[in-house]
């Protein structure tokens, strides 16, 4: 029986500090993939500024152009005035959504009228506090990174059937906490207001292992990342079956554009295929991606570095 | 400025109180607070005596509930509103927006604190808690420098609260997850961070060892000293390099004594010292320094000096012995 699948792919902005021409041909490329959904903007430190706002603005329209749903991503740990003053900016750019990652964006954006996602690091732990940011104007939330399928279904499974998306992170190395110590300049003994934002050298962050080589952290500028990327690929037959609405990909290299594309004609196949032969092409799927250091232990409620293999999925009900 | 105390059980009340707190923080004896210990924190009877003991001596009694409601058991959380409510409990510190909501409906005469684990650290958040819950105060996250906090304090339209000594936290708290990634527990999920029954100390004859679920966060000569294991204090090798560094903290502690002239001039409210977990002789050792420190600043702000023996005494019962001014300090960051 054909079946209707309404789960997409979005792109989590990128984390890193990535220089200007490299950022746009990462871009470029998205804008000829099959990905529906792009979230833009630097998230973790103002100190980057190898692109501007307008910048990013500029690359916004050509993804929208492109038929891209763009949605401005704003920083995660606000503290200067100037900040303030660059997520207002952000919020009222006129053309685009945002998605906020600290309660300042949620506030600026009630305040304006704008319609809001809820990224990662906004503290939404329980249904009433979801329907409450609905209140204020959020149309989607990113479930927070060490929450499980359980504590989503619970979530679901509370009233009615909620009136906002759900977007989950399903695949790239997760964003653990932000700090006002830069740990890359720490690491090159500079001063954080003098850091020659050198965590330019790290295209995926500098990896941090622990004294048994067990690779444990990710040191991206103030944020602290997993050194296993989350892969749920596996799991996307359940979310799919759960509602989820955005499977997300924080990308880290130009390949995850080739998976958010591939993933992505595979979910628009199947509006004319079955769920089975989802299940079995995506089975192969995450084995081929399978030899890299992964985990899946958030979703399974699990320590979130932890990675089970064989995980059997009822495929429907 | 307030001092505000930790009581991590009856013992540690009496001596924040003997030792001159004006106002004491506990919780429950449950995960609607992120202490939650074996051996720690209130039953209902005992915060009932509890607040009635603060009443009597005319300080004053917050009750936590710093973690977030998990879905389906949302009760336990009201039901701790209630009763702090019942017991005419002087504020609530709360970081989940639900409980924020239900307490603001139910009880809008009890003061609402935003909790450090809401992590709000700029106006629009402190402007968006306020107009949504009308919260009285706001404790700030141990992430900004004293200038921000300065800066803060100038357009606040809320009360701010610090951190003045103890544990470092040099994350945006309540929005890290490194706890969980290597136990399956935060302080926002589980009721904790590094929670004990993860925690190993081992000693390999030559060397010590300490392990989070096995993750081994930090190895020491049998003669030096190893802090409790936290992610975030772990010695660990960078990608490129061969030695085992701090690459994120070392085990230190904070210590804003010489802060204190700068806090009191920005308007600060209330000055908070950590420890809910630690003894009751630590909650009497900090506080009386703490009271000391704050009657000598009161008394002639102008003359203010930090005394060595309140440095001494405080380095006694700090983690590692060391002590720092974390990120108020612009060269820390």
């Amino acid at each position: 029986m054909a079946i209707r699948v309404t789960m997409k792919i979005s792109l989590a902005p990128i984390s890193y500090c990535w220089s200007k021409a490299d950022v746009e041909q990462f871009y470029q490329q998205v804008a000829s993939s099959s990905i529906d959904t792009v979230y833009l903007g630097e998230t973790v430190c103002s100190r980057r500024r190898e692109l501007k706002f307008a910048d990013y603005l500029a690359i916004a329209h050509t993804l929208k152009a492109h038929g891209k749903q763009v949605v401005l991503s704003t920083m995660a740990l606000v503290e200067a005035q100037s900040e303030l003053n660059e997520l207002k900016r952000a919020v009222n750019n006129g053309d685009f959504s945002i998605e906020a990652n600290d309660m300042a964006g949620v506030y600026y954006a009630h305040q304006a009228k704008v319609p809001f996602v809820c990224g990662p690091t906004i503290n939404n732990y329980n249904r009433a506090s979801l329907d409450l940011l609905y209140q204020k104007g959020m149309y989607r939330f990113v479930m927070p990174c060490e929450l499980s399928q359980q504590w989503l279904q619970a979530v679901l499974d509370t009233g009615s059937e909620p009136q906002y998306e759900i977007e989950v992170l399903g695949h790239g190395y997760m964003p653990l906490a932000h700090s006002a110590r830069c740990f890359t300049a720490k690491h090159y003994q500079l001063p954080k207001d003098k850091c020659q934002t050198i965590c330019q050298r790290h295209s995926k962050g500098l990896l941090a292992q622990t004294q048994e080589s067990q690779p444990l952290l990710r040191l991206n500028g103030i944020q602290t990342q997993s050194a296993a990327q989350v892969d749920l690929i596996k799991q996307i037959p359940q979310m799919i079956n759960m509602g989820v609405d955005y499977w997300r990909i924080s990308p880290n290299k130009l390949a995850d554009i080739s998976l958010g594309d591939a993933l992505a004609r595979l979910l628009n196949k199947v509006l004319e295929d079955d769920k089975k032969s989802l299940q079995n092409e995506l089975t192969q799927f995450a084995q081929s991606n399978d030899h890299l250091s992964h985990c899946n232990g958030y979703w399974l409620g699990h320590p979130g570095m932890n990675y089970t293999e064989h995980v059997n999925h009822l495929i429907n009900q | 400025m307030e001092l505000l105390c930790p009581a991590g059980n009856l013992a540690s009340l009496k001596a924040a109180l003997n030792a001159g707190a004006d106002a004491v923080y506990l919780g429950l004896k449950d995960d609607t607070n992120a202490r939650s210990f074996a051996g720690l924190n209130f039953t209902a009877p005992q915060l009932a005596h509890a607040t009635t003991l603060a009443h009597s001596q005319g300080r004053k009694v917050f009750l936590t509930l710093n973690t977030f409601p998990k879905p389906g058991q949302e009760q336990r959380w009201y039901q701790a509103v209630d009763l702090a409510a019942q017991l005419n409990m002087d504020a609530l510190i709360v970081a989940d927006l639900s409980l924020l909501s239900y307490a603001h409906q139910h009880y809008p005469h009890l003061p609402l604190h935003l909790s450090v684990q809401a992590s709000a650290t700029n106006l629009g958040a402190l402007s968006f808690y306020k107009e949504a819950f009308n919260i009285e105060r706001a404790v700030l996250p141990r992430v900004l420098s004293i200038k921000q906090v300065k800066d803060l304090a100038k357009v606040s339209p809320v009360q701010l609260e610090v951190f003045a000594f103890g544990s470092l936290c040099i994350m945006a708290e309540g929005r890290c997850h490194l706890s969980s990634y290597v136990t399956g527990q935060s302080p926002n999920t589980g009721g904790s961070c590094s929670p004990a029954n993860h925690v190993r100390w081992q000693d390999s004859g030559t060397d010590k060892l300490t392990r989070l679920n096995n993750v081994l966060i930090d190895k020491a000569e049998a003669n030096q000293q190893l802090g409790y294991p936290v992610v975030c204090k772990g010695r660990y090798v960078a990608q490129y390099d061969q030695d085992a560094k701090y690459l994120l903290e070392s085990p230190t502690s904070l210590n804003t004594l010489s802060l204190l002239p700068a806090l009191a001039q920005a308007g600060i409210a209330s000055l908070k010292i950590e420890g809910r977990q630690r003894s009751p002789a630590y909650v009497s050792q900090v506080t009386q320094v703490w009271r000391s420190a704050i009657d000598t600043y009161l008394a002639s702000p102008s003359s203010f000096t930090e005394q060595p023996q309140w440095s001494q005494a405080l380095a006694k019962v700090s983690e590692g012995q060391i002590t720092t001014l974390g990120a108020y300090e612009r060269q820390w960051q």
